[in-house]
């Protein structure tokens, strides 16, 4: 039997605000977890314009490098049809945000793990509308200077695009900034599984 | 002036043609849609220009992985849009209904699959989707399911109206769902749109046309199942979808 062809993708469009976002998508981080951190950033065009209708996900290990994740992201309540926000225990690894009117995203969430020598990330796709095929990226963590310089998707770029992949700690606030530029000066590097 | 349909329609046929030459001097064929394709005025400045960086992944890279969920994840009604409130939606009912597979044939099991689309007046629920076709107070037209062992999954819903948009003069989308789907790996994962079979709208759509191959585009179109209507009741449509990229368990077998 022949292998079947793919479906194409197409763009999210405008309209899937009130159908793929839910109540505590940023909230990977469990409630009592006490090594929560907060990642963030803008996603902007090819303009430098913030993107205000743009959908984030992102995908890690635990701390320990897990990978397993968990199901009840997006828990249902079976008697109103509402959302009932995750457990507030277990660690699902997945996030999914829209952006806001300033195209900002806020997520909080765990260090993710990864095996020793080998520096760990967050795997983060992006829809919008006008994007017909989604985006994937990295979010790398500056303190891994080490492993970044023996990364080979890191180490196989120029120092400036590099960058566009590791966040920038913001020592006030313990968080990590990542701005996503889908165009343009300082254009994020986008990554191709095939 | 605003652009009209001639305009799109000959800046699709251009690329197009440019597809089938490169086709025919031997490109492989284009499974997905370009992120840069002009007809389409919102992509404009949304795609990147500098080439995508291959990644060579191995088990441990983290999008060889995948999100997981479970029966928590959805209730018992969230497969039928008809039913998520007191009274009936309007519009003609019907099934989708399908497999979910991977690009070697296999079924994709207990994986997240989760639709949204227009009532059958064309209206979003939405409150930036100001076209003025009636809101429809039993319907919201939002859904999730898992698949099931065989990666079948079903919805029952109404079938959406045909709506204006904003990209060129006298625009219209032809009636279609979206669909969200989860692989079984993080590099599977799929948004698209299921369309209606024999839609005269087809042809004046950039957003369909994007998909530049002829096969392709009929992929994303339903097939209408006699077998799967019901009497009396709901007609059928059969849609499956085959995920692409890399697994955890990925082969080379039929690539």
């Amino acid at each position: 039997m022949s292998a079947p062809q793919p479906t194409p993708s197409h763009t999210v469009g405008p309209f899937y605000g009130y159908a793929l976002p839910f109540p505590g998508g940023g909230d990977v981080a469990p409630a009592g977890r006490t090594d929560a951190v907060t990642v963030h950033g803008h996603v902007y065009d090819g303009a430098g314009e913030p993107v205000p209708d743009a959908l984030v996900e992102l995908w890690q290990a635990d701390t320990d490098g897990d990978l397993s994740g968990a199901p009840g992201s997006m828990r249902r309540d079976p008697v109103t049809g509402g959302h009932l926000g995750r457990n507030g225990v277990d660690f699902t690894g997945f996030a999914r945000i829209q952006t806001d009117a300033d195209g900002h995203w806020t997520a909080r969430t765990v260090l993710p793990g990864a095996r020793p020598g080998h520096p760990p990330y967050i795997s983060v796709c992006v829809f919008a509308r006008g994007l017909l095929h989604h985006l994937f990226t990295r979010l790398y963590f500056p303190e891994h200077t080490e492993a970044h310089a023996s990364d080979p998707l890191l180490a196989s770029l120029d120092a400036d695009r590099r960058e566009t992949l590791v966040s920038a700690a913001e020592p006030a606030t313990g968080s990590y900034r990542f701005d996503i530029r889908l165009q343009g000066e300082k254009e994020t590097v986008f990554l191709d599984f095939h | 002036m605003p652009l009209s349909q001639q305009d799109i329609d000959r800046e699709v046929a251009e690329l197009r043609d440019a597809y089938e030459k490169a086709r025919a001097g031997g490109a492989p064929p284009a499974h997905h849609p370009p992120r840069d394709y002009a007809p389409y005025r919102s992509s404009l400045l949304r795609h990147p220009k500098q080439p995508l960086v291959p990644v060579r992944s191995d088990p441990e890279t983290v999008e060889l992985h995948t999100p997981v969920f479970g029966s928590t994840d959805v209730t018992d009604l969230d497969h039928d849009l008809t039913r998520q409130h007191h009274g009936e939606p309007l519009g003609e009912r019907i099934t989708v209904t399908g497999r979910l597979l991977d690009s070697s044939g296999r079924p994709v099991r207990g994986q997240l699959i989760e639709l949204w689309q227009a009532n059958a007046a064309g209206r979003y629920a939405h409150l930036r989707d100001q076209h003025p076709a009636p809101l429809d107070p039993h319907f919201t037209g939002v859904g999730r399911t898992l698949t099931g062992d065989d990666g079948s999954y079903s919805f029952t819903t109404i079938k959406p109206g045909a709506y204006p948009w904003r990209n060129h003069e006298n625009a219209w989308r032809p009636a279609h769902i979206h669909f969200s789907v989860f692989g079984s790996a993080f590099t599977q994962r799929l948004v698209t749109q299921m369309y209606f079979p024999n839609d005269p709208l087809f042809a004046y759509d950039p957003i369909l046309q994007s998909v530049t191959d002829e096969s392709a585009r009929q992929r994303l179109v339903a097939t209408y199942e006699h077998a799967l209507s019901r009497s009396e009741w709901s007609l059928g449509y059969r849609w499956d979808i085959v995920l692409d990229g890399p697994s955890a368990t990925w082969t080379e077998e039929g690539r």
